[in-house]
């Protein structure tokens, strides 16, 4: 078995919850783009070259209430700024990772986070190519899913209100396996914790920030006990 | 939607450009060559910990207590995604089950 197709039949198991959230999540994109007027081509492009599922949401309704292509810009940081956490803790893991590594810098959205950062990287498998086929299966469930709800569009009868509780689900789901393999809980506390607060304070379309202000405040004046019971 | 092509392209990818500055920074403030300091590499260890448990909160922003139904198909969604996944440790049951659950606790229960 050659390095690449032993890396592919590791990664493929550990995206299967992502393809779950992705096809159908990406299939509303696609409703939601069609019925706005836009053709399966511009669909393509904003979910191979956007591909920041939340943003894409926001930008519809951006693009509904006029053009403002700066605003949008200064938006998209607010709103992706919780990236700046990812590309962090992916320092160290994309290390050396050679010509794939600015496509897996662009394809860290917050799900393929959230698998690399939940999953030990299998010892007979190259890490490079393992990295690379979670984030390009990822993208291509997204890919897939959008052209899929542009193509299927007003065929789709049934109703699909609620769906995108999938993601809030894979989450609590990542952050019970999280839970469970460490002993120490105080990080994962510190992150529920400020962005509870946060949300309170700060309403919910301006919290991200101040949370992550938050987190970054706690983790340094906890940094003794959060490393204490640390395995790794 | 009346845009031109031209309109577009800037706007997605004033979008693109966004997302990915915001990917990107921390990769172009460490490259390759230079040493990540001590401080940086204990937040890389303990960040994506703290991080999940923030984009559960993000899920569930617009959710309100005071409102009707007081956010209750969350509250039982997630309950029951808790339950079932430390019972079964089967996160396609797990998400599956959950988002199945939310959809008709929104659209025949708490209507």
């Amino acid at each position: 078995m050659t390095n690449k197709k032993a890396a592919f039949l590791a990664a493929l198991p550990h995206t299967l919850p992502v393809f779950t959230g992705y096809l159908v999540l990406g299939t509303a994109y696609g409703i939601l783009m069609d019925s706005k007027g836009f053709s399966i081509l511009w669909i393509l492009l904003a979910s191979v070259f956007v591909y920041a599922g939340s943003m894409q949401f926001v930008a519809v309704a951006l693009l509904a209430s006029g053009f403002d292509p700066l605003g949008a810009f200064l938006m998209t940081l607010m709103v992706n700024a919780r990236h700046l956490f990812y590309g962090i803790s992916m320092l160290g893991k994309y290390r050396g990772i050679g010509k794939m590594k600015p496509y897996l810098i662009f394809a860290l959205t917050d799900e393929t986070f959230s698998i690399l950062c939940s999953t030990e990287i299998p010892e007979n498998v190259e890490r490079k190519w393992f990295l690379f086929f979670i984030s390009f299966l990822d993208h291509i469930y997204w890919i897939t899913g959008s052209i899929l709800g542009g193509v299927l569009g007003s065929m789709i009868k049934f109703n699909t209100k609620g769906i995108d509780f999938v993601l809030t689900a894979l989450f609590v789901v990542i952050l019970i396996n999280q839970w469970k393999s460490v002993t120490n809980h105080l990080p994962a506390v510190i992150g529920i914790f400020s962005a509870v607060i946060c949300r309170v304070i700060f309403g919910a379309t301006n919290f991200i920030l101040p949370a992550m202000i938050l987190i970054l405040f706690f983790v340094t004046v906890f940094k003794t006990p959060m490393e204490r019971g640390k395995s790794a | 939607m009346n845009y031109t092509a031209m309109q577009l392209i800037i706007f997605f990818s004033l979008v693109m450009i966004g997302t990915m500055l915001t990917r990107a920074l921390p990769f172009l403030l460490f490259p390759e060559k230079k040493k990540i300091p001590t401080f940086i590499k204990y937040l890389a260890g303990v960040l994506p910990y703290t991080i999940i448990g923030m984009l559960v909160v993000y899920c569930l922003k617009d959710i309100s207590y005071t409102r009707a139904p007081h956010a209750l198909p969350e509250m039982i969604s997630v309950g029951v995604i808790i339950f079932l996944h430390l019972w079964k440790n089967n996160t396609i049951l797990s998400i599956g089950g959950g988002t199945l659950l939310y959809m008709i606790l929104i659209q025949y229960v708490f209507v």
